[in-house]
């Protein structure tokens, strides 16, 4: 398992911590998944309700790694100052880097998120950019200052999983020394363990756990798939081929005509 | 005067933004805050003096995915 940013996770598993039918729930599902690391947000407090505050002490309790988001943000601006106030709040250089570019797919707007990833890298942030499986914008990405590159497997929140299986080879294929993520789209734990059977160092996903209809038995789902699409890639799948291979010897089969 | 709280017009008698944020009910809560779209860090709200119309956001830890 390769690091991220110096820190080892115990297992691939990103989670995030949006949509759950209860905040119990919601560590039940922590707990059964083994996640390392929670997704979080920032958004605005009311002085008289204060939610933010019970929902701090709650993450703070499950005693993992927090990766705030800048989830909403259409600008660079936007990113990068949602980002300083994020770092402030929550004690971490990681970002999760969020530059929206179209509202029907949710699709990072890769020139805003380039930029915003260079202010933040030299800014001294330690940045998880979501962006998409161009490999192009990839390495534009890391001379930027990032580490690890999180492309999009869907839409967020659609559940569709891989859509461009073929990108994402090519994008492990281009990066073997990067850590790679995919973040959002992922529906069900077959897609996860397709994401690490293709070289995928971790999974990030939320609605897929939150809105099933038993959140803690899918995170377990899901932690399983992923640690036997990992065990699989580990193992050196065969090459997959056009035309039948018998795998019971034919040497020394009777003659029975 | 009259400032923006989160998109809400409020009135205050508080100058400065930690006097603000402890009239409004965020005194001790972990909150990070902005004036005018930038970034105000916790220690620079010592004293930082508002004036009307100042759009202030104020924002907490929330659900994220």
């Amino acid at each position: 398992m390769r690091s991220f940013y110096g820190v080892d996770l115990p297992n691939g598993f990103m989670l995030g911590t949006a949509q759950y039918p209860s905040p119990a729930i919601l560590a039940d599902a922590f707990k059964r998944s083994g996640a390392g690391v929670a997704t979080v947000s920032l958004r605005r407090e009311s002085g008289q309700d204060r939610a933010g505050q019970d929902f701090w002490a709650m993450i703070r309790d499950l005693g993992v790694q927090v990766l705030p988001n800048t989830a909403g943000c259409h600008t660079v601006k936007e990113a990068v100052t949602t980002a300083h106030m994020a770092r402030e709040v929550f004690g971490t250089k990681w970002i999760k880097l969020e530059v929206i570019g179209e509202e029907d797919t949710l699709q990072p707007d890769v020139f805003g998120l380039v930029e915003a990833a260079r202010v933040l890298s030299e800014d001294g942030f330690q940045v998880f950019p979501y962006t998409t499986e161009d490999l192009v914008v990839a390495d534009k990405l890391l001379h930027a200052g990032c580490e690890v590159l999180m492309p999009w497997g869907a839409p967020i929140g659609s559940g569709l999983g891989l859509n461009n299986l073929f990108g994402l080879r090519a994008m492990r294929a281009h990066f073997p020394n990067v850590p790679l993520v995919i973040d959002a789209g992922l529906g069900l734990p077959s897609q996860a363990a397709q994401a690490m059977e293709l070289g995928f160092d971790a999974v990030l996903l939320n609605t897929a756990v939150a809105k099933a209809g038993d959140p803690a038995a899918m995170a377990e789902a899901f932690a399983t798939a992923i640690r036997a699409g990992q065990l699989a890639y580990d193992a050196d799948p065969m090459e997959p081929r056009d035309m039948a291979a018998p795998s019971t010897p034919v040497i020394g089969k009777a003659f029975l005509e | 005067m009259q400032l923006q709280l989160n998109g809400e017009t409020v009135e205050t008698e508080a100058a400065t933004l930690d006097a603000f944020l402890a009239e409004q009910g965020y005194a001790d809560a972990v909150v990070a805050t902005a004036v005018n779209g930038s970034f105000v860090a916790g220690p620079a709200r010592l004293g930082l003096a508002l004036s009307a119309g100042d759009k202030i956001e104020v924002l907490a830890p929330m659900q994220g995915g």
